[in-house]
Order: C-alpha cells, then structure tokens, then sequence
C-alpha cells in the first residue's frame, strides 16, 4: 500500500464518519421530543455535513482523478464506504441516538486533538475548525446523557439499554490495521489504538455521573472501516441518501 | 360561530377602556402583555399567534421528508437549515403566544388532539425534488407576504417575534427560487418535475391567504385591533403578480390559464381556487392531514421520557445544590 | 403530570461591543442548558458572543399602569439634554 492510498483511506474515514452520522442526525429534523433538542440536533447534522465536505473534499483531491466530495458521497456502493459500524445503525429512540453521539463525539474530539497537530497541513486545518464544533457536540451529548441517565427511572433504564446495545460497536474505533500504520509513520494521524485510554477515561468519568455501568465486554463488532463487512443498515441508508444521484446521473442540482 | 363568540366577550369589557384601548392602537402604540387588553383580543392573538407556531412546526414535515434524500452535500446543509429555522420560527412564535398566558404545552396539546388548526398548504404532499424548491419560493413566498405586514402588528412580542422571523425568511425563498432555477434549467426530467411542482402547488399556494374577505370571518375586528393588517385579497393580489413573472423567468408554463396581465387593473387576472377543496383540507381531509398529525403526535408521546428525564435530573441538581449551600 | 421546561429570557451581546439585547425566550429544564439552547436556537446566524440567561418568573418589571409616574417626570428636565445649551459657532466642537 503506498502512502497515498492509506492517505486516501484514512480521508475516507474520517470524512465517511461523519457523512454518515450526519445523515442519521439530520433523520431526527422535525421529530425531536422538543423544539430547542431539533435545533440543536440539526446544527450537529449541520457541522458534521460541512466536515465531510472537507473530508471528502480533501480525498477526492488526493485520489487526483477529478472526483468531487460529492461523487464520492453520493457513487459509491456500501463496500467502498470506510464508516465505523457505531454511525451506521438506526437512530433507535432519542437516547439511544444521543449516546450514539456521545460515544462518538468523545472519540472524535480526542481524535482531531492529534490530527490538529498533523504533519499535513490540510489534515490540520480541517481538523482544527471541526474541533470547535466537536468539543461542543461533546460537551452536549455528555450533558444529555448524564441528565438521562440521571434523570427518572424510566430515562435511566433506557440509557443503559442504549449503552448496552452500542457498547459493542466501541471497539471498531481503536482497532489499528496497516493504513494506521502508515498514518502514524507519515505523522498524518495517531494510532487508533494509542486512543483507548484518554477514551476510557473520558467515558468512564461521564458514564458515572449518569449512574450507569459500562458493559463488562471488550467485544467489538468490526468491518466498517476496514468496508469488510458494514451492516445490512448501510445499503438502506444509501438507497434514500443517493437516490436522486443514481436515478438521474450526471444533472446538476 | 366564532365571530359571535368574540362579540359577546367584547361585550362584557369596560366600554371606556374597550375606548381607551382602541385609542392605544389607532395611536400605533404597541400592547405589551402587562397591559389591559380586551378578553377577546387576548383569545384571537392566542388562536392567531399560535396557528402561526403550529404551522412552522408541521411545515418541518413536507420539507424534511426529502432531507434524507437531498442530493448534495450542500443542498442537504441548506434544507436542514431552513427546515431548522421553520423550528427555530415555531419557537419564536410560541414564546410570543406564551406572554398572553397561555403555554407551549399547552397550545401543543390543542394542535395534538385537533383544537387548533395550521396551515392547510402543510396537508399537501411533497413528491419530487423539485418541491423543496418550490415550497421556499411559493410558499415561503407567499408566507412572507403575509407576514412582512405583520411585522408591525399591535402586539409587542407577536411583531418582535415577526421581525426576527422575517429577518430570517428571505433566505428561505431565495434558496427555493435557487433550488428550483437548477431544475427548471436543468435536463429534461428535471424540467418535468419543476413544472409538476409548479401546477401542483399553485392553488394551495393562493389558498394560503385564507378565503375571500367575504367570507372571513375575522377580518374586521382584527384589521380594527391591527392584528390583520391586510385583507386576504389584497395579499392574495400581490403574491400572483410577483410571482407570475418569476414563473416566466423560469422557463416554466403558467399553472392556470387564466392568468392574463389586466391592463386596467394594473394586476394580473387568475381563476380563484376551489375553495371546496380548501374548506375539505381544514376538516381534516387534505391528502396528508392524518399522517402530520400522526407524525406530531408521535414525536410529542415518544419525547415524553426526554423531556421529563432532563427535568427530574434538573430538579436533583437543585435539590443537592441547595443541600450544600 | 404537568413537566414543562420552564421558560427563559435570553440575552444576548453581540459583535460590537453594545450591552446585552433581549433576543427572545426559550425552554430548558436549567440554566445550564437553557445557555446551551440559547446558543442552538439564536446564534445560528453568527449572532453572539455572550449570552446570559434568567428564568423568566425571576423578573422583575415595572408595571404598564405606573407609565405616568415613572417615565413623565423626566420629561420637563429638558436641561438634561446637550441640545438644551446654545454654544456659539465660534466656540467650536463640545
């Protein structure tokens, strides 16, 4: 592999990430418990959609042939998508949708902590704007699933099925394979797994201020960024999201 | 019915200050909510300012059915946007409507089970692409003619919360007419769809401005109270001829015939809608009154848990804050 | 059971220095998160850089009927005003 196509990978990645958990943020619009959580969901769908721009952007420039943020997003079939797992599942209920978010925004703010510092400048600028709008996805999210954890019975009894139910989709994100490798060897990104304990650390604290308990199990379902094996979600996602790309190719909208 | 049921509670209020009140307002002086209003000028504001809210809400469910579809990036961030502002527009207008005395929970209740109504351009179905363009530039067209001369309403926090919305709104029809040019100047199957959005959506469209001013049936007091600054006609009037060359601008055919310029009148002529099909869509017979009710309903009952979970964790907070003072 | 949110006046200053301007009211079960709401809902247009908020039952406001007594006074002190003093052209600037 040379170090562009693990480059190209990594920008995959990270820009397919947050497509695709955009897309099911933005599935909440209109439908959300109360007008200030529809607001706020949107304006996270919103940052998240702008970064995939960049992402995807960034990649399209990298593979050189042409290729838009857009065509990247919308042509491509479920195999070549390098999205985590933990994105792609259904929203599920508002907590469920939230500790989703949650687990990832506190993977991804400490990720974009690293990339700011990377030795690709692009990497690094793109990383440093969306690291102001993560670190306050996070601080939301967190809130959020510490006063429904915290909160009745009911709201806490959801939140650990929601825990219980992702928790095995956490993994997927500090599993290292060789694009890593060449990553950290290029000083473009940190080795996923050198995140795990900052990881641990940051949920571990939050976790208990919700008073729930972190599933013993260090499982880990995998396939979503490596596009070995997402699951049967993906396809259903992409049937709606590229509809319009695929049944009328090449309009401009 | 109504209308009686406002003049016999204006009945009942203090002539002299029903006197001094009108005073107040021929003046254009605003009412704030501390001040003395008569009952029914309470009880129209609320029914008004609230159907506003409710159909900013319901209004997210045409346009967010196509958000997931969208098919850009660019053109996903834009439609999240403004489906987040007809949010953010509810909002506004619900806290107006809550200085009256009333809360959100509780006009939410009564758009819920049916007591209060929303626009019925929200019952119409959005079925190609092209209606996401055509729903910012009709019918946040013709929202926004409606509601620029509301701006300057009588009610304190009812024209506060116009202006903000206003403010916001013109972005909502520039990205529709952007949204809909692309079609319209796009292949021949995008054409297609910009003409079908456009001979579907007319009619609502115009129905939008409420019946003809013979028939309202709340017009005159609420022109007197400065509530209705315009008749229904009048906005109806102006609407047609800015859009009708706009459709021209297009490329697009015109979605009636009888739409001819009247050199006369200094208007354009158009044929009137079928207000039988208007009076159907407020008795709840509109192609998609049930499943924006349902889909309100749903997201209020499944939110239910959410929204007391974040309270009863509010209320621990406190407690332990005061425990420790 | 009756569980609204309680509602929260915002404020909001902006880029220019001014003082804090009420934008509007929102509901949030807590302070903190009425500050967070108040960011989503209204600084979604570049709006913002402080932003404080107060439950609205902890404001006090004068009453409509005090109208008279509070604000007439300060209209005959016509003094309090610069355009009240006459200064000679020649004076200059002031």
């Amino acid at each position: 592999m040379t170090r562009d196509e693990a480059f190209l990978q990594f920008l995959l990645r990270m820009g397919d990430n947050t497509l695709i958990l955009g897309h099911r943020v933005s599935e909440w619009c209109g439908h959300s418990p109360v007008l200030e959580e529809d607001i706020a969901l949107a304006n996270t769908a919103l940052d998240l959609i702008g970064q995939t721009q960049f992402w995807l952007g960034l990649a399209g420039e990298v593979q050189g042939d042409g290729k838009s943020a857009d065509d990247i997003a919308f042509l491509r079939d479920v195999w070549d998508f390098r999205n985590l797992l933990l994105v792609e599942v259904p929203n599920g209920d508002f907590g469920r949708t939230l500790m989703r978010q949650f687990l990832f925004d506190a993977w991804h703010s400490i990720q974009l902590g690293h990339l700011m510092k990377s030795s690709d400048e692009r990497v690094a600028a793109i990383a440093e704007k969306a690291s102001k709008e993560v670190a306050y996805h996070l601080e939301r999210s967190a809130d959020t699933v510490v006063g429904l954890g915290d909160g009745t019975e009911e709201s806490h009894r959801r939140m650990q099925e929601s825990l219980d139910y992702l928790w095995p989709y956490v993994g997927e994100m500090f599993q290292s394979d060789e694009v890593d490798a060449e990553m950290v060897a290029a000083g473009i990104a940190p080795d996923p797994a050198s995140l795990r304990d900052d990881y641990d650390a940051l949920i571990t604290r939050i976790l208990a201020d919700a008073t729930l308990t972190i599933p013993d199990s260090r499982f880990g379902h995998k396939g979503g960024r490596t596009g070995k094996m997402h699951t049967e979600h993906l396809g259903h996602l992409l049937t709606q999201m590229q509809w319009l790309q695929r049944a009328y190719p090449g309009s401009n909208w | 019915m109504y209308a009686q049921m406002v003049k016999s509670e204006a009945a009942q209020d203090d002539p002299e200050k029903l006197a001094a009140f009108q005073a107040r307002i021929d003046a254009g002086e605003k009412i704030e909510p501390k001040d003395w209003m008569p009952a029914a000028y309470r009880k129209t504001l609320i029914r008004q300012i609230g159907q506003h809210a409710h159909s900013e809400i319901v209004g997210q469910l045409p346009e967010g059915n196509w958000i997931t579809r969208a098919p850009t990036l660019e053109r996903k961030a834009i439609l999240l946007a403004k489906v987040q502002d007809e949010a953010g527009h509810g909002l506004y207008l619900y806290c107006a409507a809550e200085t009256l005395g009333v809360s959100r929970d509780e006009l939410t209740e009564m758009l819920l089970d049916g007591r209060m109504k929303y626009s019925s351009i929200f019952n119409y179905p959005t079925l190609n692409w092209s209606d996401i363009g055509a729903v910012g530039w009709l019918v946040d067209g013709a929202a926004i003619i409606n509601q620029v001369p509301l701006q300057r309403t009588s009610f304190g926090p009812y024209s506060r919360a116009m202006i903000r919305v206003c403010k916001e709104e013109s972005f909502h029809a520039r990205q529709g007419f952007d949204a809909i040019r692309k079609m319209a100047e796009g292949t021949p199957e995008q054409k297609k769809m910009a003409q079908d959005s456009v001979n579907r959506l007319w009619f609502p469209a115009l129905m939008m401005f409420g019946p003809s001013d013979k028939e309202s049936v709340h017009s005159e007091q609420s022109m007197a109270w400065k509530i209705k600054m315009n008749t229904n006609d009048e906005l109806r009037q102006k609407f047609v001829d800015q859009t009708v060359p706009q459709i021209e601008f297009l490329g697009l055919d015109l979605p009636d015939p009888g739409i001819k310029w009247n050199e006369e009148r200094g208007h354009y002529d158009y044929t009137d809608p079928d207000w039988s099909e208007f009076f159907d869509v407020i008795k709840g017979n509109g192609p998609c009154n049930t499943d924006r009710l349902a889909a309100r309903n749903k997201a209020w009952d499944d939110g239910a848990w959410v929204r007391d979970g974040l309270m009863a964790h509010a209320k621990k907070k406190a407690a332990a804050s005061v425990a420790a003072e | 059971m009756k569980n609204e949110w309680p509602l929260w006046e915002v404020f909001i200053r902006g880029q220019h220095g001014m003082s804090h301007r009420h934008v509007g009211s929102l509901h949030a079960p807590d302070a903190e998160m009425a500050i967070k709401n108040a960011r989503d809902v209204y600084t979604r247009r570049n709006e913002g850089l402080s932003i404080w908020v107060v439950e609205a039952n902890h404001i006090a406001a004068s009453s409509p009927s005090d109208k008279g007594p509070l604000y007439e006074p300060s209209e005959s002190k016509v003094y309090r005003h610069p355009t009240f003093f006459d200064i000679p052209d020649e004076v200059g600037a002031m």
